[in-house]
């Protein structure tokens, strides 16, 4: 009825080179990981990743960062991952950091059908570089603009059919806010249920934001 | 001069987890300021909020009971309370910036007597990024910086933050194994000192300037 659900193929056909991608999760926890080692195997290349971090050399989104696969990284924390820092180093990588706070709220904000946000964060220091300020009742802030992304994958604890989403535990993150902000979002389904199985009070991304459902091979 | 640094450690967390009342809302940053949960006072219920989306947050959890779905900022393995819950990160900085976390404790590499602040970067050398560290000093009610007085010898509260800042003007407390300062409209104020040590020796291991509280008051810890 819904025909959301996609195999390998599908997903691999969806991957170009060049392409902006978010990815769900924080430090590796609440990642697609099945759906990164597709990304892997598709060897794109010069894409742009949307993250909270660039995770470590071996798990997550840091993986493909290892691989060399991206351009540019938008993240706001890349300590964890010796390879982002090395590759900046290099001048192979381009990165920009974003304050987590920020980096969410230009996501959601891009969701959401706004043109930016106003925040405190980042005032005085190098984070308002070459951006507008603006004063609201005698208090400044930095207007931060919208991040959109041609894809979205995340990981979706448990996923009915209709797409809708229940993420367990923390690893909720960023993923519900990626999953408004792209042109096509693609959820890893950990657990894959009939509609009507989920509580609907208890969804916390709505099914229609989903765009494909691909079932986990996460052990 | 306290040589032993875990006992300063130690002082520092011991001296902050009494700042805490009754269910207020505190974010702890990674490493000493992690501390601080192991020394709150008994009878003091303190809600601890991790930033990657959850308040309510336990200590590690007992060997064979581990769960990868329950993370703390650092991407280690926590429990939750029973009062707990979760959210996402748009949610969880809202809590933040929105002024309903209480206290955010973290580390520096700088602080100065202006209350400015530098904890993530340090040009050419280390570069792991902002994370949410400077969302947290804009936003939390209370900014409580908990650092060693010196490393290597040389003074970690300065008269003007050199490295690039988290935050300007946004510190309110400086604790140190030393004594507990706070920063005023008119500068930096020494409010408590360790009885293992003298003014004096503060000053030499001070760069800023502060002023010694009338009401001087000795560190309880």
């Amino acid at each position: 009825m819904f025909d959301k659900i996609i195999n390998k193929n599908d997903f691999t056909s969806l991957i170009k080179d060049g392409m902006v991608i978010m990815v769900g999760g924080f430090l590796g926890c609440g990642t697609p990981e099945t759906l990164i080692d597709l990304v892997l195997a598709s060897g794109a290349k010069n894409l742009t990743l949307i993250c909270n971090d660039t995770s470590f050399v071996d798990r997550g989104v840091g993986r493909l960062v290892a691989a060399k696969q991206a351009a540019k990284v938008i993240t706001s924390h890349i300590g964890t991952n010796p390879e982002t820092g090395k590759q900046m180093v290099e001048g192979t990588l381009n990165v920009e950091l974003v304050p987590q706070g920020t980096l969410a709220e230009r996501i959601r904000c891009a969701g959401a059908g706004l043109g930016g946000v106003l925040t405190p964060t980042g005032v005085g220091t190098v984070v308002e570089e070459g951006k507008q300020k603006i004063t609201v009742d005698g208090h400044e802030y930095l207007l931060e603009l919208p991040l959109r992304a041609d894809l979205a994958i995340i990981n979706g604890s448990s996923v009915d059919k209709a797409g809708n989403v229940v993420y367990n535990a923390t690893t909720r993150n960023f993923n519900p806010l990626m999953a408004m902000a792209a042109s096509v979002v693609v959820v890893e389904a950990e657990k894959l249920v009939e509609p009507g199985a989920l509580m609907p009070e208890l969804v916390m991304t709505p099914g229609p934001l989903v765009t494909h459902i691909f079932k986990s091979e996460k052990r | 001069m306290i040589e032993d640094i875990e006992l300063a450690k130690n002082i520092i967390a011991k001296r902050i987890a009494r700042e805490f009342k009754n269910n207020q809302l505190v974010n702890l940053g990674i490493g000493l300021p992690t501390m601080v949960a192991n020394h709150i006072p008994q009878g003091v219920n303190v809600i601890l909020q991790s930033e990657n989306g959850m308040i309510g947050m336990g200590p590690a959890p007992e060997p064979g009971k581990e769960n990868p779905e329950v993370t703390n900022a650092g991407g280690a393995m926590v429990t939750i309370l029973p009062h707990g819950c979760y959210f996402d990160s748009a949610t969880s900085f809202a809590l933040i910036r929105g002024k309903h976390v209480e206290y955010t404790v973290l580390g520096a590499l700088e602080v100065d007597q202006e209350g400015s602040l530098a904890s993530w970067i340090i040009p050419g050398k280390k570069v792991p990024g902002m994370g949410g560290a400077m969302d947290l000093v804009v936003g939390a009610k209370n900014v409580i910086v908990s650092t060693l007085h010196t490393e290597r010898g040389k003074p970690k509260i300065l008269k003007k933050c050199r490295l690039p800042l988290t935050a300007r003007h946004v510190v309110n407390m400086i604790v140190t194994e030393l004594g507990v300062f706070r920063v005023t409209p008119g500068g930096l104020a020494l409010i408590e000192i360790n009885k293992d040590t003298t003014i004096d020796e503060i000053r030499a291991n001070t760069e800023a300037d502060f002023i010694v509280s009338d009401n001087l008051k000795t560190m309880e810890v």
